[in-house]
């Protein structure tokens, strides 16, 4: 015979104003652990929407970051030539050459700056990216100094928006065209013409190379014949590992910050909960005494208290996690110091944060809850029927 | 003294209750503690600054060099006392996860716009002698073992190729806010490799370091050496060190306003916890409010009671939240010496610890008081646990 899970409800229900604080604080915690799973899910969801796994980038050995790799005209024109990379539409290879340079521009509204990569890129730079799409405008003509801006771009920084002029590196440019890049790291890029660019700031040199392979497991061999090569001093890399390690530093820090918050944090938590528990059942000692003494066993009143937990932990849960839902319409930018530019991504809340989260708070439930239970399941049924 | 120890009393009634709150309350304290040292660690550059000495970097960004011949054109301007140069290597000892600070900077000048560096005078010529001579930080020598006369080599990212450098000198800084984890080398080594290997990146620099005369001439300094470079191929921006570090920082500010604004929450889930306990102890005590009040005490009183009941709880828990974070901070400075050279608990920190634990302790009290004031004794008497 079980108790009821009704008289479990009500005793949450007659001390509102206990449970309420109780669940608030198990509320922030989980909170505080959602946004973090949130981040770091949105980051990895940045970096695996910016490449993808059948294209090939080509940087310096040891540069580790396009913006500190150089590949001269020499070096490329090896690479364009390589049997692997895939043939588009019109004959010509489907690669792109692309020099890569950051300025920093002002942000609209403010004297803050931002660190903004300006992206040199060829004909097939569009083609080559899935997620991009252009939104607005026209794409600029080669070889002049059209640019196109990304949307968060054209929000932010003063003069990015449609028709109006950026000015950097002694010229202006001309915003031709929006372009929207989801939740990839391009989102917060400017593109202008490769060659102006690499004129502009006396460059000669190519940031990297990137191309779409003909088929996707011919990836090693050619990652060995360009690395072997001697009159190359490249290394290629899948798309999708190159932006993985760009950011590794980045998703580890928000890791270990996440996980030793919520550690701290929860411990407030079920030391909250512990109190309410061992309150719960110090002031119902005659009434665990008296459903004793009906014939309720010692096992069943051990599950009433922890079930009681258990759903205090819930309502903590679902509490939290209804306000860390509202954080999705957040972006996070900052500055990734391994590229030395901006990073934005937005939260992102999916199945797996949700079941995490739930987890977590019946894990803070259950450890706050199992010490009153055990207490409440191990009385004397005589002396507590005493006790007032 | 009657009073105190009617307090302490009621406090510790209930044992266990009493220990776990003042528990979640030291676990609180220790927590924002720590989020508010973390928060200064990451701010610990722009305290270490001085505010004669101004960074010029070009207009465009960091990244960007700027020509040698800038040096000179910078020398001729008024109260401008000293120049020296420095360029972010970027390196790589052995592995890129033994990540640290390496600059090559113009040795002597250097030397003399830092003052912070200490190195013996013995240590000093060395370096100076030598062209492939390092200087290291106290900190970062011990992390890797290192001794003078030690040969490390660093891989270059930005600069292609292997360096080979000489220890010649361990500095220390001259008190706690100095960075005594970096690692410089001559720039003139640097320079004459790029002219045999990539001559297009030789006689360039990162940045220049300006040493003024006197402090408030700084934005005038500042106006004409932007001035000076105005519509030549490399434009140049000129703030002051404080300035130059604080826009580093403002680019994750995202991050910190996170971690600041966690550090306010742990208070407020530490405000329920004690809010549950002080309306605990006011469900039971009801009666006895009641007789107090019979006995012709006034609600202000009891109010009185209630407050310095929850104040005695989180005092305690604070203090020993305060006890416990320099030992902790110790070890976590130990275990992130590599991202932060300086983690150490500033006072502003414990200051905000005890006023963060009397507004606990009030906001916890307030519904109890409340209810103690205003409730009649018969209904006091009447009501039963």
């Amino acid at each position: 015979m079980t108790v009821p899970l009704f008289y479990t409800l009500r005793n949450l229900w007659t001390r509102k104003w206990t449970t309420g604080l109780t669940a608030a604080g198990m509320g922030l915690v989980v909170f505080v652990f959602s946004a973090m799973l949130m981040m770091a899910e949105g980051l990895r969801k940045t970096l695996v929407d910016t490449g993808s796994p059948d294209q090939v980038v080509v940087i310096r050995r040891s540069a580790g970051t396009e913006v500190q790799s150089g590949i001269d005209r020499y070096q490329a024109s090896i690479v364009e030539t390589q049997p692997e990379v895939a043939i588009a539409e019109d004959g010509d290879p489907l690669l792109s050459k692309e020099a890569v340079v950051i300025v920093s521009l002002p942000k609209r509204g403010s004297r803050k700056e931002a660190y903004i990569t300006v992206r040199g890129i060829g004909t097939k730079s569009l083609a080559l990216r899935r997620q991009v799409r252009l939104i607005a405008g026209q794409l600029p003509k080669p070889g002049s100094s059209e640019i196109l801006a990304s949307q968060s771009v054209a929000k932010r920084c003063e003069g990015g928006g449609l028709g109006e002029t950026l000015h950097f590196g002694l010229r202006s440019w001309r915003v031709v065209g929006i372009f929207d890049a989801g939740n990839t790291s391009f989102s917060s890029e400017i593109w202008a013409d490769v060659d102006q660019l690499m004129q502009t700031f006396r460059r000669n040199a190519y940031s990297s190379i990137l191309f779409r392979l003909r088929d996707p497991t011919q990836f090693e061999r050619l990652k060995l014949r360009i690395e072997s090569d001697p009159r190359l001093t490249l290394e290629a890399k899948r798309e999708t590992r190159y932006y993985a390690d760009q950011s590794e530093l980045m998703a580890k820090f928000l890791r270990i910050l996440g996980f030793s918050l919520t550690i701290i944090f929860s411990l407030g938590a079920i030391i909250g909960a512990m109190i309410t528990m061992y309150g719960a059942v110090a002031t119902r000692t005659s009434e665990i005494a008296t459903l004793r003494a009906l014939g309720f066993q010692r096992r069943t009143i051990l599950l009433a208290f922890i079930v009681e937990s258990l759903l205090l932990g819930a309502t903590g849960g679902v509490v939290g996690l209804f306000f860390a839902s509202f954080l999705r319409f957040l972006t996070v930018s900052t500055m990734n110091f391994q590229t030395f530019s901006e990073l934005t991504f937005q939260l992102t809340l999916n199945v797996d944060t949700i079941v995490k989260a739930m987890a977590f708070a019946w894990i803070m439930g259950f450890a706050g809850g199992v010490f009153p239970a055990l207490r409440a399941s191990r009385m004397n049924i005589v002396q507590a029927l005493r006790a007032t | 003294m009657f009073l105190i120890k009617i307090l302490v009393r009621n406090a510790f009634r209930h044992k266990l209750r009493t220990f776990l709150t003042i528990l979640g309350i030291t676990v609180a304290i220790l927590a924002f503690g720590l989020l508010r040292t973390f928060i200064q660690a990451w701010y610990g550059g722009v305290e270490a600054s001085s505010a004669t000495r101004l960074i010029t970097r070009s207009s465009i960004s960091l990244i960007f060099p700027l020509p040698l011949s800038y040096r000179e054109k910078i020398r001729q301007i008024d109260d401008v006392r000293i120049v020296s140069w420095g360029t972010w290597f970027g390196g790589i000892y052995i592995d890129e996860k033994n990540f640290f600070a390496n600059f090559a900077v113009d040795a002597k000048s250097y030397l003399d716009l830092y003052p912070e560096y200490l190195l013996s005078a013995e240590e000093r010529k060395d370096f100076l002698r030598d062209r492939k001579a390092a200087v290291v930080g106290r900190k970062l020598a011990k992390r890797f073992g290192w001794k003078l006369g030690d040969l490390i080599t660093l891989r270059g990212t930005i600069f292609p190729g292997n360096y080979e450098f000489v220890l010649r000198g361990i500095y220390r800084g001259r008190d706690e806010t100095v960075d005594e984890t970096q690692f410089f080398f001559h720039w003139d080594y640097l320079n004459e490799s790029l002219k045999r290997i990539a001559p297009s990146l030789a006689d360039q620099t990162g940045w220049y370091m300006i040493g003024i005369t006197r402090p408030d001439r700084a934005t005038e300094v500042a106006r004409k050496i932007d001035q000076a470079f105005r519509n030549s191929i490399a434009e140049t921006l000129t703030e002051t060190e404080k300035a130059f570090q604080l826009s580093f920082l403002s680019m994750s500010e995202t991050i910190l306003t996170a971690i600041e604004l966690v550090s306010f929450v742990v208070i407020v889930i530490i405000v329920a916890v004690v809010a549950n306990t002080m309306s605990m102890a006011y469900r039971e005590r009801i009666g006895e409010y009641a007789v107090f009040k019979t006995l012709g005490y006034r609600g202000w009183q009891i109010g009185g009671m209630i407050l310095g009941e929850s104040i005695t709880l989180t005092s305690i828990g604070c203090g020993f939240g305060i006890a416990l974070t320099y030992p902790i901070a110790s070890i976590a400075a130990r275990a992130l010496s590599q991202y932060f050279p300086v983690f150490r608990v500033p006072h502003e920190a414990i200051s905000m610890d005890i006023v963060a634990s009397l507004v606990v302790g009030l906001l916890a009290a307030l519904v109890p008081i409340y209810r103690a004031v205003t409730i009649r004794i018969a209904d006091g008497l009447r009501r039963i646990g």
